[in-house]
């Protein structure tokens, strides 16, 4: 328990001033813009927008800048937002199936239709710090090619059409679909319910879950069967309209992770898959999510529920990075009378033990 | 209006709104500015709101919530009775209405050639060239495999 305390207000506004000087740093040095954000520090507003589960880049920037680059506090700024706006109804879901790619590759078929399309990313650079961007570099304008005119099908499609892969889950017609922000975790959860957890859950959290079961804390064999990451068209149907209405285009990366097989009596054996979706281009995130995704659904897969990535109640009640900073950051908080009963209860303890010893002793020295 | 000229006007108007959508306010404002615009009044105030983005499990699967993005919108009347409707990712407001009068131009037999002609066409155009650049850059890095020959052939 924690209790109100008067008097701190004059040193909490100050406090707050102080705060906002601090985030200007030296005011020599030009003021960081939103777009600069928005446009240098990309790959930050993805995780901002993914975790605080609000597509909004501009949005995201404003909170990294508020939140002087701290991450988590951006992300907790993002989520408060998102509660001050009336939510008109859910999109149509996506279909990754059509994204304009600007990024897709498999480590489980070298020759896949369409091709592997490196786009930009970290791999395969030195990770050799560069002094050449301290200052002033300008980068050579982009290489081009003739784009070619054939779709880029999903790799689980492509295994999909021998059997070799379990099928994703069928839509039910008209089945609610879980949304964890109208309605509190209950356990056991279905995968939308645990998708939509781990979509916005802290990558840091998944990350160390995913790398557990790689290392046999829940081993399901993984293959990065395909990464994608581009731009994807979102449709909202809008009643008054009375027409699904185009609302332009999110930036999304796709996981599908391919793992070892099922198989029983009556089902031929095939690979099973996970599945990771997020804001952006958040590779780490959704390969991640998908180790994870696949590591819960052991009930489903008759597996043996024994370490934590397996366990849904401890991965869905410990991956929100807002609920976990809320209670661990409490402890800031004046906790005074809380800890004076415990320290009047210490006191008595102690002078119980003082009392029982002095006893003993006597008893002693009178034998 | 029989059902075929309903479903291709409503095909018309989505494919519109989808070129409008991809545009930044000050674009369609720029575009909007040269031509005469009609009568007209507010239906629905432009205001911001959240959409629940779905995705589906596995990309084809039953689908799940993946979180929310911000989302404008608003809706208008022309004198001559067309009402239209605009919505759009982000929380540009003017936007959602500049989008709300065209898809209402659409529908007029008066307004929608120029609004065509004058309005979307160029955007698609400045679109369509973004995505073919985005296109050309992209493929510039698509992995060309070959196999070495090794030892005496």
């Amino acid at each position: 328990m924690y209790v109100a305390v008067k008097g701190g207000e004059r040193a909490i506004e100050n406090a707050h001033r102080l705060l906002a000087h601090e985030r200007r740093g030296d005011r020599d040095v030009p003021e960081v813009t939103l777009s600069q954000i928005s446009e240098q520090l990309s790959l930050g507003v993805d995780r901002v927008m993914t975790e605080g589960s609000l597509y909004d880049r501009e949005l995201a920037a404003l909170a990294i800048k508020q939140a002087r680059g701290d991450m988590i506090e951006a992300i907790f700024l993002v989520r408060a937002f998102r509660a001050t706006l009336p939510r008109f109804g859910s999109s149509e879901p996506v279909n990754t199936g059509e994204m304009l790619v600007r990024r897709r590759i498999s480590s489980t078929f070298k020759d896949i239709p369409g091709g592997q399309i490196l786009g930009p990313t970290f791999d395969y650079t030195h990770r050799l710090l560069d002094p050449q961007l301290a200052e002033g570099f300008v980068p050579d304008e982009p290489a081009t090619a003739q784009a070619p005119d054939v779709p880029a099908p999903r790799v689980t499609d492509i295994l999909g059409r021998d059997g070799l892969i379990e099928p994703s889950p069928r839509a039910e017609p008209d089945a609610p679909i879980g949304d964890l922000t109208r309605e509190p975790l209950s356990f056991p959860a279905d995968r939308d319910l645990r998708l939509q957890n781990l979509a916005r859950g802290d990558e840091g959290f998944l990350l160390a879950l995913g790398y557990s079961t790689q290392r046999g804390y829940g081993r399901n064999h993984p293959f990065a069967g395909e990464i994608r990451f581009g731009d994807v068209e979102v449709e909202f149907v809008a009643e008054d309209a009375g027409f699904a209405v185009p609302l332009g285009s999110i930036e999304l990366t796709e996981c599908q992770m391919v793992n070892q097989f099922k198989g029983s009596a009556t089902e031929a054996p095939c690979f099973t898959r996970g599945y990771g979706l997020a804001f952006g281009q958040s590779e780490r995130k959704t390969m991640s999510m998908a180790l994870v995704d696949r590591a819960l659904r052991a009930r489903e897969l008759d597996e043996e529920v024994k370490s934590p990535a397996q366990d849904e109640e401890f991965v869905m009640s410990h991956s929100d990075n807002v609920q976990a900073t809320g209670f661990v950051e409490h402890l800031k908080l004046p906790h005074y009378v809380d800890f004076q009963s415990e320290l009047g209860l210490l006191r008595k303890l102690r002078q119980e033990f003082a009392e029982s010893n002095q006893a003993a002793e006597m008893q002693e020295a009178a034998e | 209006m029989g059902l075929t000229g309903q479903n291709s006007k409503e095909a018309q108007r989505k494919a519109a709104m989808a070129v409008l959508a991809h545009a930044s306010g000050a674009e369609i404002a720029g575009r909007l500015a040269d031509i005469e615009l009609p009568a007209h009044e507010t239906l629905r105030e432009p205001e911001n709101g959240l959409v629940m983005l779905r995705g589906r499990i596995g990309g084809d699967g039953a689908p799940f919530n993946l979180g929310e993005a911000t989302v404008s919108r608003a809706a208008v009347r022309l004198a001559s009775g067309e009402v239209g409707f605009g919505y759009t990712l982000g929380r540009d407001a003017q936007k959602a209405r500049m989008i709300a009068l065209c898809d209402a131009m659409v529908q007029s037999a008066e307004f929608s050639g120029e609004v065509e002609a004058k309005v979307i066409a160029p955007l698609r155009e400045h679109l369509s060239a973004e995505r073919n650049r985005k296109g050309r850059e992209t493929a510039a890095t698509r992995v060309d495999f070959y196999t070495m020959v090794r030892g005496e052939g």
